[in-house]
């Protein structure tokens, strides 16, 4: 109880900052506006004002701190107005909607979804091997973790175009580079699980004469799940990342980064910032969900 | 064909070689544990390097290892350029002033149990968050100078090395804290001698994380408008000109520049917090 009113202190906290910093970054439009409409402003001089900063603008110009919460583009929308574009895009546009952030959401997501599934099979699988081969632990691991302090994203990009010059195009690509992105985490994260059992439990198996196999099912892989959830959840916020991302240089025309991209063009700032905030709901529900899984499946194996 | 072949060969034959170390008497030798992932990486070039010239790969695809090292010596100025510009100046100034304002806000909150509540669970939840979204809008803020980089690598380290700072202050066990109260120390004396040093692999940890973040974090911005140099601007316009050979140098200085970046942020962590479990040998 105390938490969440901790937690809902923060969160207004956070919302009347940013209702705060609206009135300096968006003070100069507003001025600009207010004296094309023959409105009296502080300096009447336009030159003046660019030089000003925001606050001292507000201060000389009470009257038009209300209109820095309601311009058409500007730089820093109110949450309001973000609220509303976020409800008109996503409630009362039809799905099929182009302009409908569902719509984009589900491009995106359904990208991710699909690299997530490819990436986790393929990690598990690659940490399985890792495990029982002492070869491949040795040759393959260490490159496992020195490939998590790349900037892997930077080759998004080029997977986009490389698999297009071989006519892949669509879905398939963004998958690629966000199961590239969950990979590691899953490797990483899999193989730590699968080593957890102690020297004694491994110990009691043998002396149940438990074949590689039987160790593996009964005790390293119930073992490895905690470990498994914790990078799971890593790896699906990477792997939207990694499809938001892989829309931006094709130029892609639906998804939530393609939202980015137009919004960015055409300085329609709520337009980027509902994007921003729909990929946010998006990421909170899919690791949320997986924590609910995470939470059930433990409890039926009698370890939370 | 027998290119590929002799690939195939090849392959065989290092596979063979570290298995025979792996599983050989020195296994556990120093020299061996480093020899068998370099055997490794060097077959895996070796084999990319055959296949390529024996199936002839168009340059579109996939450019020969030896292509490129050419390309990354050829255009040495150009590389450097972008380097500086993208991680001295965009990268490493964000990472920089992002870990020491989530450092300073940590121990803020910290005082306070209340925030601390509150700000934890908000904190892991941003952390989660595909922040790079944010880059459209802090370029559209700073301009497309590197400014506008380490603005968004500022929010990206921000809330991951905040949740650890958080998280390793609160480290210290009840009796160590009552211990350092029976000495009369002060806040700040038992800060310094006692919870400062305990939150340093928490810290640490934040730290690492961060350093991957702030490579991506100011090459993605670059995606999203850039002066005419820099990692990410090159990328893309080199993508758009199908000059992969191009793409992959500055891809093999992104790495260089993560992998060295984090060493060296683990060399200071072995240092610091060498009493840790995790840094005995």
């Amino acid at each position: 109880m105390k938490q969440i009113m901790a937690v809902l202190t923060v969160v207004a906290t956070l919302i009347g900052l940013w209702y705060l910093a609206c009135i300096p970054m968006n003070m100069q439009g507003v001025l600009v506006e207010a004296e094309r409409a023959g409105a009296e402003v502080a300096p009447p001089d336009a030159a003046a004002r660019r030089e000003m900063g925001g606050v001292s603008l507000a201060l000389r110009n009470g009257f038009a701190v209300p209109a820095t919460w309601a311009q058409e583009r500007p730089r820093l929308p109110a949450p309001h107005q973000v609220a509303v574009e976020l409800w008109d895009t996503t409630v009362l546009k039809k799905i099929t909607s182009k302009r409908s952030l569902v719509y984009h959401g589900w491009v995106t997501l359904s990208a991710t979804l699909l690299g997530f599934g490819i990436g986790t099979v393929l990690g598990v699988l690659l940490a399985v091997g890792i495990v029982h081969s002492r070869v491949m632990d040795m040759s393959v691991m260490p490159w496992a973790i020195v490939s998590q302090t790349i900037p892997i994203i930077a080759l998004a990009p080029m997977i986009i175009v490389v698999l297009y010059s071989v006519g892949v195009q669509g879905i398939i690509p963004k998958a690629v580079i966000s199961a590239y992105l969950s990979f590691f985490p899953v490797v990483v994260g899999m193989v730590k699980g699968l080593r957890s059992p102690d020297a004694m439990q491994l110990d009691l198996l043998r002396t149940y004469s438990a074949s590689k196999g039987e160790t593996f099912w009964k005790l390293r892989l119930p073992a490895s799940m905690p470990y498994l959830f914790a990078s799971l959840k890593i790896g699906i916020a990477a792997s939207l990342v990694g499809a938001i991302v892989g829309e931006l240089p094709t130029g892609a025309v639906s998804g939530l980064g393609a939202r980015l991209l137009a919004g960015s063009y055409y300085g329609q700032t709520v337009q980027i910032w509902s994007a921003l905030f729909g990929a946010a709901i998006l990421a909170a529900c899919l690791v949320g969900l997986l924590g609910l899984i995470e939470k059930t499946v433990l409890k039926r194996m009698g370890m939370a | 064909m027998t290119l590929v072949a002799f690939a195939l060969v090849l392959w065989g034959f290092g596979w063979w070689l570290n298995t025979r170390l792996a599983e050989g008497p020195h296994s556990d030798t120093r020299a061996v544990r480093l020899a068998i992932p370099l055997i490794f990486g060097a077959t895996v070039l070796i084999v990319w390097e055959l296949v390529v010239r024996g199936l002839n790969v168009p340059l579109v695809i996939l450019p020969a290892p030896s292509l490129i090292a050419a390309r990354f010596a050829g255009s040495l100025p150009i590389l450097w350029a972008d380097f500086v510009q993208t991680f001295v100046k965009g990268a490493l100034s964000g990472y920089l002033i992002g870990c020491g304002a989530a450092f300073l806000m940590a121990v803020a909150v910290d005082r306070s149990d209340f925030l601390r509540l509150g700000l934890l669970p908000v904190g892991n939840f941003v952390a989660a968050l595909p922040i790079v979204g944010t880059a459209p809008i802090l370029v559209m803020w700073f301009g497309f100078d590197w400014q506008s980089k380490a603005a968004v690598v500022v929010v990206m380290v921000f809330f991951p090395m905040l949740v650890n700072t958080v998280a390793g202050l609160r480290e210290t066990t009840a009796m160590q804290r009552d211990l350092m109260e029976t000495y009369a120390a002060s806040y700040w004396q038992s800060f310094f001698k006692l919870r400062l040093p305990a939150a340093m692999p928490f810290i640490f940890n934040g730290l690492k994380i961060s350093t991957t973040l702030a490579l991506i974090g100011a090459i993605v911005a670059e995606f999203f408008g850039s002066p005419t140099l820099g990692m990410g601007f090159r990328i893309s316009t080199s993508v758009g000109q199908l000059a992969l050979d191009m793409v992959w140098a500055e891809i093999v200085v992104a790495a260089l520049a993560g992998t060295l970046f984090y060493g060296l942020v683990a060399l200071i962590e072995h240092h610091v917090t060498f009493w840790h479990p995790s840094q005995r040998r």
